[in-house]
């Protein structure tokens, strides 16, 4: 139920409908994984029933102090992670335009240098001892967001003979319903590896694209300190639930 | 011209990657101490009602070679079907069941366990009931947006019989790929992105 002290009346409609031209397709043989990964036969189409009009709820007390401040989430005591120190924030709403509160947001990327801490990851750029790599928020009333980190590097990965990662942050975001449920990835503006990029590419409207670019944002700079990006993300909208026909059955 | 509806569109999505376990599970991949626990890692306690359950879930590629960089989230009713969710509007759920779990596959085997109970039955828009059923959300590395479906039990042949979305599996061949086959107290499901025995997955 609602979370305490929130006098919203939660939403029941069901979201409209994904457009499945806007994501990049399941194929997309530029990026060779996908070629053995990706489902051939059609998916099966229906309106939202209880069990994606529903989601999980995730309180603010999950969240620690430093949980947002990757530059000393894993650093030692009077440390932090070396690299362009960066703010990223933004907010988090709906194909409505209606920020989103309360939606847990969780991130991840590679260090200054392009090294993720993952056993997995086995490119010679050298860890940084004083950087983990992940984060987690939780939005606000409006929907908005914010946490510090450092600017991650570019990374060769093994697709092409000389295929680079532009620099990124990877997202995980929950809204209201599971049907919301988004993973994606943040670029950042006036990167030319982004349009070379065959992750990138698999996207096929140029605006698409675009809707992943943060923008510097020097408003909302610390000087001395720290640049600013700012990131939104749009989660799927839902219908109002003013003409919907008996919706739970009752 | 008429008006534009001028909405925004939902952010495009991208793979999650062969690290999302850094993001989502990174105690599970050696980072230790930023996080107390992995989110989603335990499901039930003590007070939790309902018959438990494990789930042994594996995601196989076009050549069946099981994917080991997966990382799949399960959502379901507690056990008199009710979710933990402010759109529930049909009662309070078990405050011990949350009802939403995260599990990495193992990065040797490829295989992915749950701990978690039996979901009871959830209407569908009409009020029919629905078979007992989990929804999955599955990412990884090759996966650009993330795949919906369902794992329904092999112990459940009348109400899957009546179950609305199976129904509406045109090929009734491929209703057995979201059917887990009981052995013991766990589940057993495959999951096929593609070829043959391909998975249904959703758009919903």
């Amino acid at each position: 139920m609602s979370e305490p002290g929130s006098n919203r009346t939660p939403e029941t409609g069901a979201f409209f409908q994904r457009d499945r031209q806007w994501h990049p397709p399941a194929l997309t043989p530029g990026y060779k994984s996908s070629v053995l990964r990706s489902p051939q036969k059609a998916l099966l189409s229906f309106d939202n029933t209880l069990s994606e009009l529903t989601g999980p709820v995730f309180g603010h007390a999950m969240i620690g102090e430093r949980d947002n401040d990757l530059i000393h989430n894993f650093a030692m005591p009077g440390e932090s992670a070396i690299g362009e120190r960066i703010i990223v924030h933004g907010r988090v709403l709906d194909e409505r335009g209606i920020g989103v509160p309360g939606a847990l947001l969780e991130f991840w990327q590679a260090n200054a240098g392009g090294r993720y801490r993952h056993k997995k990851d086995g490119y010679l750029a050298p860890l940084d001892p004083n950087f983990g790599g992940c984060g987690r928020t939780i939005t606000g009333e409006d929907g908005s967001y914010a946490f510090r980190t450092v600017r991650p590097g570019p990374y060769p990965w093994p697709n092409g003979p000389n295929d680079w990662r532009p620099a990124h942050i990877h997202f995980s975001v929950f809204g209201h319903g599971f049907a919301q449920r988004l993973i994606t990835q943040m670029y950042f503006e006036g990167d030319p590896l982004i349009w070379r990029c065959p992750i990138v590419g698999g996207i096929r409207d140029k605006a698409a694209v675009e809707a992943l670019i943060a923008a510097l944002d020097m408003q909302s700079t610390i000087p001395m300190d720290a640049l600013a990006y700012k990131f939104d993300i749009v989660l799927r909208g839902r219908r109002s639930t003013l003409f919907e026909n008996r919706p739970e059955g009752n | 011209m008429a008006q534009s509806p001028d909405r925004p569109k939902e952010s495009p999505s991208q793979t999650a990657g062969p690290y999302v376990h850094i993001g989502l599970t990174p105690n599970f991949c050696g980072i230790d101490g930023v996080y107390a626990s992995d989110l989603g890692a335990t499901m039930v306690n003590d007070r939790t009602k309902g018959e438990r359950i494990g789930l042994r879930i594996r995601v196989l590629d076009g050549t069946g070679a099981p994917l080991k960089d997966a990382l799949i989230e399960i959502w379901q009713a507690d056990a008199d079907g009710l979710y933990n969710s402010p759109s529930e509007m049909r009662g309070a759920a078990d405050p011990n069941f949350h009802g939403w779990g995260r599990s990495p596959t193992d990065m040797e085997t490829g295989l992915c366990s749950f701990e978690t109970i039996k979901p009871g039955r959830v209407p569908f828009r009409d009020g029919r009931l629905m078979a007992p059923h989990i929804t999955l959300w599955i990412v990884a590395r090759g996966i650009n947006l993330g795949l919906h479906t369902r794992l329904y039990f092999s112990d459940e042949e009348e109400a899957n019989a009546q179950d609305p979305i199976l129904a509406r599996i045109e090929h009734r061949v491929r209703v057995s790929t979201l059917i887990a086959e009981r052995q013991g107290d766990a589940y057993v499901f495959d999951i096929h992105l593609q070829g043959e025995k391909e998975t249904v997955f959703f758009d919903s």
